[in-house]
């Protein structure tokens, strides 16, 4: 298992750097200018050639490519082109503020899609099951920020029930430690702040979770009627258990693997691609803060931020795969793939 | 996001089933009939059907032009405006039905695009293994761990803004799921018994791969295409909504939910349909996809 | 049976949803009712903190309650007061200013503010030896001429007369000296608080100054809060405890906060929302003028506007009214001379071109283009404050253009593009416009239509006008540093520029903002940032 584990993050090295010459070359083929952005629209053209030289971008794209290599490889980030901050440092409440929507998401998705799935299963046929499945498929097919925006029109506008945009409202003290301000709030014992977190979650997440729900719901259920279909369960209806609880506890045991790797996969999706819902919700997450790094044409940002995301995805990838092997032993890691 | 809606029974290789014998032993009448008694394929194929006519009878559909402007500005729904008017005052039934053609048209070019080359590098990596696919594999990988929308970004933030280079950066990050989808399969059918019969019998490589493997790896690829048609047009209006897609006044779905978005509070109308038309279309295509899957994979089936 | 275990499991997920829906009511502590806190709702984040180092307007509205100026603008206007200097002379030569700086002042770091300390910050600012000096200093650079030994930097010499008075001492005259030291971008930060960050990182990021806002906290991409500055030496004020910037990107999303009362008040309403404003009760509509101006460039150097005729025309034949009302809702001044009214020295005597098609005919045809000719109509098509939808503008004036006879055929590039082709001068006529920095007339007539700004490839002066009279009384009024004799020269410059007509000013543009109906003396600043020393909610 251990040797497993090595040899998957040895192959992470070769992704990393092909990821970073990729970014690295599509980034600086961009049209356009840093230092135009830094200096604004006023500039003159001796301003931005300084600046140009301040920071390195008037040598050859290699050499460039070289000291970033080497700046990575000495644990240093670089350091953003406009704030001038240490993008380490600097991304760190972004990818908090994306972690927790995401996780939030997941937790939604899993517990609505898992037991929608068994219910549905138990019911089949009916117009429960009917219902519940055409809503699953209705979530795979919208487009998130549409749905997303449809729940700002309609819950924070129309009705006003639910806070539109941000994470806390700004009126609240509230410190910021850990950056995952459920967490935060819990610490300092804040219960108002934590109830105004989790009301600021429910709409981002609630549409970024609509997808993952709708495909662990199917899952589920299709995982469902198999185990009803099985001896096993014809065995333990013989033996006189409650019917409804033995399925539940296979059912949760059998789609465990397929909601896992759903979990795993989006989850790491999520945090380089909730751009859109964070653009609609105003969230400061990582996508946005990447987003507008593009736009800016702030390069280190771009690099260091895609490169943190894609680690991340492979992580989260090997955390899966290894919890395959935990919970089902018979699949073996030895061979490639 | 949404680019990765696929349903997970693709992501991981797959046993080796051989969807080939159904075929074989059922001809063409059996899979229209299968076809037929599958309600969900039935729905998805009567959508996407409507779908591609209103796409091709746009002009004879509604009487406006879609860049027609008017004095009747952010007009609710009525009889002279079927799904009101925009702030331009162009009539937005008018607009939402020639957005059929620019999403069908995206979809199909960009998947296309990803089928062609995700398929021939797969079969490559799968067919003669090695260092090929130790390489081509690893690119998937590095494709794969893009935050994908980011990645589409980057590209179109680097060829400019245009529906034809959002399309482009479509097709792109979609490679690998095809790519790695026909090297699994590339790999299974590879060490079916009839193949090592005929590569026994001395048979040539490009033959085996033409008669043999290739007319048995393309029905999981159709199905997949189906259902990436389905993620390439929400793709499309992400980027439209990004501003990054189809350019004004082109009336793509994604870039007039964004203009839309200002006038949330005066003309909600403007949001709904271009966001229903999106997720109609997208819904089209995922049941045809299941529907597809179910039949030609009776594992699958429940 | 089983009818117990899937009561039971659905009693779960409503249960959860309940209680998710449970928290929907609204939390009395949370409320802005004890601590008087005021929420700003804008469209960006600011970039950074230390205003010399910022040219984005989205720094420089927070920077500008946190750091104050050695003088100020007037709340509705750029009209020079005082501020850290309570009064000042200058020498008959006009190279000598000495400022009396206000006496008992204090950083909010408890430092003492002083003659050293505003020495301090302008060695550091001009200096890029000195050891302060980190970062681009872009504005400085832009209007004192460069830094210091270039050739044509102002500053010869900032000196500490005695503890609460400093002397400027300048290579040439200034005419808009004084206006430039009220800019946000030459606010005064506290000495100790930079000699604490060599790295000139962290003041960037938590500046400390002098004014009616301390900085506290900084959420990036979220919010910034600013905390009362109980010392603030003009007593009784500020009215609000604390400040707080939201960034809220969508101007739709961030009208949805105002509305619900997430936010106070907001910048960037959309024009169409205007309307939306004034029928809610809950809600006022606030106008801040436009220090810019939207214009239409004509090539003098390229037929067939070299015939002031030809330009006359095209002045006759532009609907101004039309356009403000067709693509600003309503919301712009049209431009009589290149400059707004909210800059000092406007000429209010100008006489404008009237829309008169026929006229404007006859005026062609005595120019020699009986038949009207053809030409490139150069328009922008991103937003610009000043001009928010180019493209459609120049099609409304393509019309009337048509029925002269001019055949205009519309050109656009995307903005990077646009700029460098129209500072090259490669177009006809261009849209074009200005957004004014230090509110000084120099800085719209002087960069915008002098003949030493038509230097390529980066023309400020993009109709590529040369008048000598106009060049002179520029020149006369850059170097006066008699507000009178000022006054005057410019005014008589937009005569010359009105009949030269090498413009077609268009429009001053006005933006919307809107504020809750409790909140009261918000006056929105022409040059984008408001010192909110007497906002409060209520009374």
């Amino acid at each position: 298992m251990i040797s497993y584990i090595i040899r998957r993050l040895i192959m992470l090295i070769p992704v990393l750097i092909g990821m970073s010459i990729i970014t690295f070359s599509v980034v600086h083929a961009i049209p356009g200018d840093p230092a135009r952005t830094i200096v604004g629209d006023k500039a003159t053209p001796a301003q931005i050639q300084e600046i140009r030289e301040n920071l390195g971008l008037d040598k050859p794209a290699y050499i460039q490519y070289f000291t970033y290599v080497k700046d990575i490889l000495q644990g240093d980030l670089g350091t953003s082109l406009i704030t001038k901050q240490e993008i380490s440092k600097e991304i760190k409440p972004f990818l908090a503020a994306t972690t927790e929507l995401a996780v939030v998401a997941m937790l939604i998705a899993v517990f609505f899609g898992v037991n929608l799935g068994i219910l549905s299963a138990w019911k089949q046929n009916s117009w429960f099951d009917y219902t519940a499945m055409l809503i699953a498929l209705i979530g795979v097919s919208m487009p998130i920020f549409w749905l997303g925006l449809m729940e700002q029109w309609f819950f924070a506008q129309e009705l006003d029930l639910l806070p539109s945009n941000g994470r806390l409202d700004p009126r609240m003290e509230f410190d910021a430690i850990t950056n995952f301000y459920s967490i935060d709030a819990i610490i300092q014992g804040n219960w108002y702040a934590f109830q105004d977190v989790l009301l600021h979650l429910i709409l981002p997440a609630v549409a970024l979770g609509t997808i993952p729900m709708a495909i662990i719901a199917r899952m589920t259920r299709s995982s469902m009627l198999e185990v009803m279909r099985s001896d096993y369960i014809r065995t333990a209806r013989a033996k006189g258990l409650g019917e409804f609880w033995v399925i539940y506890k296979h059912t949760l045991k059998n789609a465990f693997i397929p909601v896992l790797t759903v979990v795993g996969l989006q989850l790491g999706l999520l945090l380089g691609g909730a751009v859109l819902t964070e653009t609609i919700f105003s969230w400061p997450g990582v996508g946005r803060y990447i987003f507008d790094a593009i736009n800016a044409r702030n390069y280190p940002v771009i690099q260091s931020g895609i490169l943190i995301l894609a680690t991340i995805f492979v992580l989260i990838n090997l955390i899966v795969d290894l919890l395959y092997a935990w919970v089902d032993p018979r699949i073996q890691y030895g061979k490639g793939e | 996001m949404s680019a990765h809606i696929q349903p997970v029974p693709f992501t991981k290789p797959e046993p080796p089933i051989s969807p080939e014998k159904e075929i074989v032993e059922s001809p063409f009448r059996d899979f229209v009939r299968a076809f037929l008694r599958h309600r969900s394929a039935v729905i998805g194929s009567v959508i996407v059907l409507s779908f591609l006519l209103i796409a091709i009878l746009a002009p004879f559909i509604t009487s406006y032009e879609y860049t027609a402007r008017s004095q009747a500005l952010l007009q609710a729904p009525s009889v002279d405006h079927w799904f009101g008017t925009d702030e331009m005052g162009r009539d937005l039934f008018t607009r939402v039905i020639y957005g059929t053609r620019i999403s069908l048209w995206v979809g199909l070019f960009a998947i296309s695009g990803s089928i062609i080359v995700g398929s021939l590098l797969g079969l490559i990596a799968g067919f003669y293994g090695g260092w090929r696919d130790t390489m081509i594999s690893r690119i998937f990988d590095i494709l794969l761990a893009f935050p994908s929308i980011l990645l589409a970004i980057a590209i179109v933030a680097m060829l400019g803004r245009s529906l034809s280079n959002a399309l482009l950066a479509i097709a792109i990050i979609n490679i690998p799921t095809f790519g790695r989808l026909m090297r699994s399969r590339v790999l299974s059918v590879k060490s079916e018994d009839y193949i090592l019969a005929a590569r026994a019998m001395g048979m040539k490589n490009r033959r085996i791969l033409f008669h043999h493997i290739l007319p048995n790896c393309w029905t999981p690829i159709m199905v997949q295409g189906t259902l990436g048609f389905a993620t390439a047009v929400i793709e499309a209006a992400a980027l439209g909504f990004l501003g990054l897609g189809a350019q004004p006044p082109e009336p793509e779905w994604g870039t007039m939910l964004a203009d839309a978005r200002q006038y949330i509070q005066l003309a909600p109308w403007t949001m709904i349909f271009p966001g229903v038309a999106v997720a109609l279309t997208v819904l089209g295509f995922n049941l045809l996809g299941d529907g597809l899957r179910d039949i030609f994979d009776p594992r699958m089936k429940q | 049976m089983n009818k117990r275990g899937l009561i039971l499991s659905l009693s779960v997920t409503l249960l959860a949803t309940s209680f998710l829906v449970a928290c929907g009511g609204k939390d009395p502590n949370a409320g802005s009712g004890k601590s008087k806190t005021l929420i700003y709702g804008r469209g960006a984040d600011s970039v950074g903190l230390d205003p010399s180092q910022q040219t984005d307007g989205e720094s420089l509205k927070v920077t500008k309650q946190v750091l104050d100026t050695l003088v100020d603008y007037k709340d509705d206007s750029t009209e020079v007061v005082p501020g850290l200097a309570e009064k000042w002379e200058k020498s008959k030569d006009g190279l000598t200013w000495t400022f009396h700086l206000k006496q008992g002042v204090k950083f909010h770091d408890g430092t003492p503010f002083n003659a050293e300390a505003v020495v301090f910050n302008f060695e550091r600012w001009m200096d890029k030896k000195n050891p302060y000096h980190k970062g681009d200093y872009p504005y400085y650079g832009y209007m004192f001429g460069g830094f210091k030994g270039d050739p044509g930097h102002v500053m010869k010499a900032v000196t500490a007369v005695d503890a609460n008075t400093v002397k400027f001492e300048l290579a040439k005259p200034q005419g808009p000296f004084l206006n430039n030291l009220a800019m946000s971008s030459f606010g005064i930060g506290s000495p100790e608080a930079i000699k604490k960050d060599p790295e000139g990182v962290k003041f960037n990021q938590s500046p400390v100054g002098t004014g009616p806002f301390k900085f506290v906290e900084w959420k990036k991409n979220d919010s910034i809060t600013l905390a009362k500055n109980p010392d603030y030496y003009e007593k009784g004020l500020p009215k609000m405890d604390k400040v707080i910037f939201k960034s809220i990107p969508d101007n739709a999303a961030r009208f949805t906060a105002l509305k619900s009362g997430d936010i106070d008040m907001m910048d960037g309403l959309n024009p169409d929302d205007a309307k939306l404003v004034e029928a809610d009760k809950k809600l006022q509509l606030k106008l801040r003028p436009g220090m810019n101006v939207g214009y239409l460039a004509l090539n003098t150097t390229k037929k067939p506007f070299d015939k002031p005729e030809v330009r006359q025309a095209i002045n006759l034949a532009t609907n101004k009214k039309g356009i403000i009302e067709s693509f600003f809702a309503g919301y712009a001044k049209p431009a009589i001379n290149p400059m707004p009214d909210v800059v000092w020295g406007f000429n209010k005597e100008t006489q404008d071109y009237e829309y008169n098609l026929e006229k404007a005919k006859s005026l062609l045809e005595k120019a020699g283009y009986p038949n009207g000719f053809d030409v490139e109509f150069y328009a922008m098509t991103e937003p610009r404050p000043y001009m928010p939808n180019g493209k459609k503008v120049a099609e409304f004036m393509q019309e009337d253009l048509k029925k002269i006879g001019i055949n205009a055929k519309i050109v656009t590039y995307d903005w990077q593009t646009y700029k460098d082709r129209v500072g090259k001068g490669e177009h006809q006529m261009a849209l074009y416009g200005w957004t004014g920095d230090n509110g000084d007339p120099d800085n719209f007539l002087y960069v915008l239509l002098d003949k030493d700004n038509t230097r390529t490839p980066d023309a400020g002066n993009v109709a590529f006008y040369k008048n000598d009279a106009l060049h002179d009384t520029l020149i006369k009024a850059q170097q006066s540093t008699d507000q009178k004799a000022r006054t005057d020269l410019y005014q008589k410059a937009q005569e010359i520029i009105k009949k030269d007509a090498p413009w077609v000013p268009l429009v001053h543009a006005t933006v919307p903002e809107a504020a809750r109906a409790e909140i009261t003396g918000w006056i929105p600043h022409p040059t984008g940032s408001d010192k909110l020393l007497n906002v409060s909610i209520g009374k």
